[in-house]
């Protein structure tokens, strides 16, 4: 069973220069119970991809083609009102900064309580499940928490009860952009496990954004490695790091000597600049900082299948 | 140096263009140019003396004759208007360059002089902005009884605080600026690091400012008039024909409405251009006040 | 946070010494012998010179000084002319009903501006917000004293559907809350532009907080992050704008009394100053710029009450 089955998807964002592809078919399944890592470079095109995903695109931004089927129904074609309805109970997320995550002057139990404003609960009922999910993420003393305010708690605790607020409704899928990045090294070894606790528990998927290798190849399933609005590699983890089919993927892996060992903080760099997503370049949108260039990079590159599910967008995956 | 000297003055065409695209500007523009034009031809365009005291016509409704009506003494409102114009825009410009000469050397001097005294200076600024405005006014009127001198002085005492900081904060920043840095290296005097670095670079958003308060300076004279406490009948003054018609209200409500229609016009012509001016030439000051 | 009050509280009473100086040095200046103005033109010059003793102008200007100041921090603004009553006595007489003008004001532009920021910050680039910015300046522009009197030409005087002048009849508060309606209208209108911008500008950088992210992407609805998530932020600045703005309520205040003939500090200092009544003018002026700094003090602590964040720090 698949959870989420990105096809073909396309956002564009009419600004002052032009209009902007931010993505360009975007394709990937995340299967019921599995954890999807997605890695790339800040502006590779992940908060695109999640707010397309959420129905929380920017004003000036429109899916112009492509689906997105979650649990049967696609979220492309879906009204605010209907996407709204899934949000929560159905569709999840934990976002990066876990400093402004939580409203400041609304108490943890009050948004807690908030969240569960569909179910026809007693409030005593209602507390009584955010207390128990706050015992689950491990907060201390958690029926005395909910009186509480988001000030009050470290950095590492915010983005516990962040996650309890996100796995309250039992999603089907749990979005987690970069939850961790913004945590220490220690923080971030516990709220990973944190995660996969809960994620075996509640049988959810998780769709996992990083730009932390480390991270992807420990607790993912299978990644998707995003390159300047497109999907340039993807498949089961341990195919993808094992035999990495794009130069992209090699060069991250590359630059990453410790990439078994050591947890880098930041992604390695890459010479050159991403391209000007308004001007989109001809061919393969990563010829320009390629090592490994061909007369043919000035055509789009098809996707094309490694071995069964280990797809490279690339035409030296085809000489493999 | 010459070269960019052409820059900003093309640079203002265009904002002038832009300002004129604005529907708001271009209302506030119109407002204020009709004002200036009845205040200036005061004389030619009206038919009656502004003093003129006729007793036969006193408290005459709003005719050919008399556009805006009569008051108890018989005179042409619509003459005294015009002539209630050049008060106000008189007053509003004279008292706003004043207060903008003064807060600029005060400025100046808190911003380019030694620590104390520019610590004096703000507990002073402080201090006065510490009264209400109208406060201030009944007490300057108490020591200076009521004329348009007491008017001038409320107004700058009310502006030159907030002109005197901008200058100041400015002058701050600049003076541990690169090119006043090696101004000074090279031996220019204070004066001239002053005039030639400083200036330029802090009048164009203290301009904007003052005619933003523009608006505020006709309501301190208006009011002042209102009350008694600013000048002296039988001078028009706007402020005095309101007086003048709200102790026959109930009867003759033409008078005050000839008293209060140029304030709200001209209040409103001057804040519709004034926020435009601002948002074209420095958006950095959107959102003040 | 507790240093900094310190700090505020000490800046504030040098503040109201130098406003105290500035007001003497005033006094001081009028021209005339306020023992002359005070007892008319038939006393005597030994009545005068009695009088004179009594109120200390024999004594040299820095001794005048300081009994003023000393006097004054402990509320003794000296006796007024007409009456011989103690200055402060008679401004705290006038004082609640000049207090409850300004509360009026503010209940007017809160009720009015609030809702309008917010429905223009939620219509960000529609007609309506184009609308209310535009009424928002008008209403800024629009000296105080000119609403009072047209409001009181439009709906006391032509349309008669609110009284014109007076507070009302003591003890009956519907009457005296109907006398108010006019009167802080004409405070309260100017503000309600300043109050709509200032909600408008706070809503629409709270609407962009990660929070209200956080709050769409659990599925609340569009309402409850509007007025529960976002509002309650945005309303926190216009705490502090109100702070300043009652100084500003205080101008229109004066005119407001004066114009519906009500009771009040302005109305007092208005009549003081056509009665040459010196003692009464400085008296409530040093009043009035006392509750003024104390306002700005106490729109601080009330900013405190109302974050969380800021109140945990005391």
């Amino acid at each position: 069973m698949t959870v989420l089955a990105i096809e073909n998807l396309n956002v564009v964002f009419a600004t002052e220069g032009g209009d902007l592809h931010a993505l360009r078919d975007v394709s990937f399944k995340v299967p019921e119970q599995r954890i999807v890592g997605i890695v790339g470079e800040s502006g590779c095109g992940k908060s695109t991809l999640i707010n397309a995903i959420l129905g929380l695109l920017a004003e000036n931004g429109r899916i112009a083609s492509g689906s997105i089927s979650f649990e049967g129904e696609d979220l492309a074609h879906l009204d605010d009102k209907a996407i709204q309805d899934l949000r929560g109970p159905r569709l999840s997320t934990v976002f990066q900064d876990p400093m402004g995550a939580l409203n400041p002057v609304i108490s943890v139990g009050r948004q807690m309580r908030n969240i569960q404003y569909r179910s026809d609960l007693a409030r005593a009922e209602k507390d009584a499940r955010s207390i128990d999910m706050l015992r689950q993420v491990r907060i201390p003393d958690a029926a005395q928490a909910l009186k509480r305010y988001p000030h009050e708690f470290s950095g590492g605790m915010k983005q516990r009860i962040a996650i309890a607020m996100a796995l309250m409704m039992e999603p089907a899928l749990l979005i987690a952009d970069e939850p961790t990045t913004a945590l220490d090294a220690t923080l971030e070894v516990t709220t990973i496990e944190l995660l996969k606790d809960l994620q075996a528990e509640i049988g959810c998927s998780v769709l996992f954004i990083s730009h932390h290798l480390g991270v992807i190849a420990e607790l993912c399933d299978d990644v998707v490695v995003m390159y300047a609005g497109e999907v340039v590699e993807r498949g089961s983890t341990r195919q993808v790091f094992g035999n990495p089919s794009h130069p992209y993927t090699a060069r991250l892996l590359d630059c990453d000597p410790a990439r078994q060992s050591e947890r880098t903080r930041q992604l390695p760099t890459i010479p050159g600049e991403l391209p000007d997503l308004r001007r989109r370049p001809e061919g393969c949108i990563f010829a320009a900082r390629c090592d490994r260039r061909m007369d043919v990079c000035a055509a789009i590159p098809p996707d094309i299948e490694v071995v069964p599910g280990h797809v490279a967008r690339c035409f030296l995956a085809e000489s493999q | 140096m010459y070269a960019a000297a052409s820059d900003p003055k093309r640079a203002r065409l265009a904002a002038v263009q832009r300002l004129l695209r604005e529907p708001l500007g271009v209302f506030g523009v119109t407002l204020v140019v009709l004002m200036l034009f009845g205040a200036i031809f005061a004389d030619w365009l009206s038919i009656y003396e502004p003093n003129k005291i006729s007793p036969r016509d006193r408290f005459q409704g709003p005719s050919w004759d008399h556009l805006l009506g009569t008051d108890q003494l018989g005179r042409d409102l619509f003459s005294r208007v015009l002539h209630g114009g050049r008060i106000a825009l008189s007053v509003a410009l004279f008292s706003t360059l004043a207060s903008l000469v003064i807060g600029i050397v005060l400025g100046l001097i808190a911003g380019y002089g030694p620590r104390w005294l520019d610590n004096l200076m703000l507990l002073f600024f402080d201090s006065i902005k510490s009264f209400p405005t109208v406060m201030l006014a009944l007490a300057l009127v108490t020591l200076f009884g009521p004329s348009l001198t007491a008017v001038v002085i409320v107004v700058v005492l009310v502006n030159v605080p907030g002109y005197a900081r901008i200058i100041r904060t400015q002058t701050l920043a600049l003076k541990e600026s690169e090119f006043v840095t090696a101004a000074l290296s090279m031996g220019a005097s204070t004066p001239r690091i002053l005039r030639v670095h400083v200036m330029p670079n802090v009048v164009g958003p203290l301009l904007i400012l003052a005619s933003m308060d523009i608006p505020v300076v006709i309501a301190i004279e208006a009011g002042m008039s209102f009350l008694g406490l600013g000048v002296r009948p039988p001078t028009p003054s706007w402020g005095a024909i309101l007086n003048d018609g709200f102790t026959a209200i109930r009867d003759t409500p033409w008078i005050v409405l000839a008293g209060g229609l140029p304030i709200i016009i001209t209040t409103l012509g001057f804040t519709f251009l004034g926020e435009t001016l601002r948002d074209v030439f420095d958006p950095r000051l959107k959102g003040r006040g | 946070m507790l240093s900094y009050s310190i700090k505020r509280l000490g800046l504030a009473v040098v503040i109201v010494s130098v406003a105290m100086l500035m007001l003497f040095s005033m006094i001081y200046l009028i021209p005339g012998d306020p023992a002359a103005v005070a007892l008319g033109p038939r006393a005597t010059e030994a009545m005068r010179e009695a009088l004179r003793v009594k109120m200390g102008l024999d004594q040299p200007i820095w001794v005048q000084f300081w009994n003023f100041f000393i006097n004054a921090w402990q509320g003794d603004l000296g006796n007024e002319v007409l009456s011989d009553r103690p200055v402060a006595t008679v401004v705290l007489e006038q004082l609640p009903y000049t207090i409850a003008l300004i509360l009026g004001g503010i209940s007017w532009s809160v009720a009015l501006g609030i809702p309008l920021g917010c429905w223009a910050a939620v219509k960000r680039g529609s007609w309506a917000d184009r609308l209310v910015g535009v009424l928002s300046v008008a209403v800024i522009a629009v000296p105080s004293f000119v609403v009072a009197i047209y409001a009181l030409l439009v709906f006391a005087v032509t349309l008669q559907w609110l009284p014109a002048i007076g507070a009302g009849e003591p003890g009956d508060l519907g009457d005296q809350l109907v006398h108010l309606l006019l009167p802080s209208l004409a405070v309260g209108l100017g503000w309600v532009g300043y109050i709509a911008r200032m909600v408008r500008a706070s809503m629409l950088e709270v609407l962009e907080a990660q929070h209200i992210r956080t709050a769409r992407a659990f599925g609340l609805p569009d309402r409850m992050i509007t007025y529960r998530y976002a509002l309650t932020i945005a309303i926190l600045p216009t705490v502090t704008l109100l702070g300043v703005g009652i100084g500003q309520m205080l101008s229109s205040a004066v005119f407001a009394e004066i114009v519906f003939a009500r009771p009040g500090v302005g109305k007092l200092v208005y009549d003081a100053i056509l009665t040459r009544n010196y003692p009464l003018v400085t008296g409530t002026v040093l009043v009035t710029t006392v509750i003024f700094v104390l306002l700005n003090l106490v729109a601080d602590l009330i900013v405190g009450a109302l974050d969380p964040r800021v109140r945990s720090r005391f």
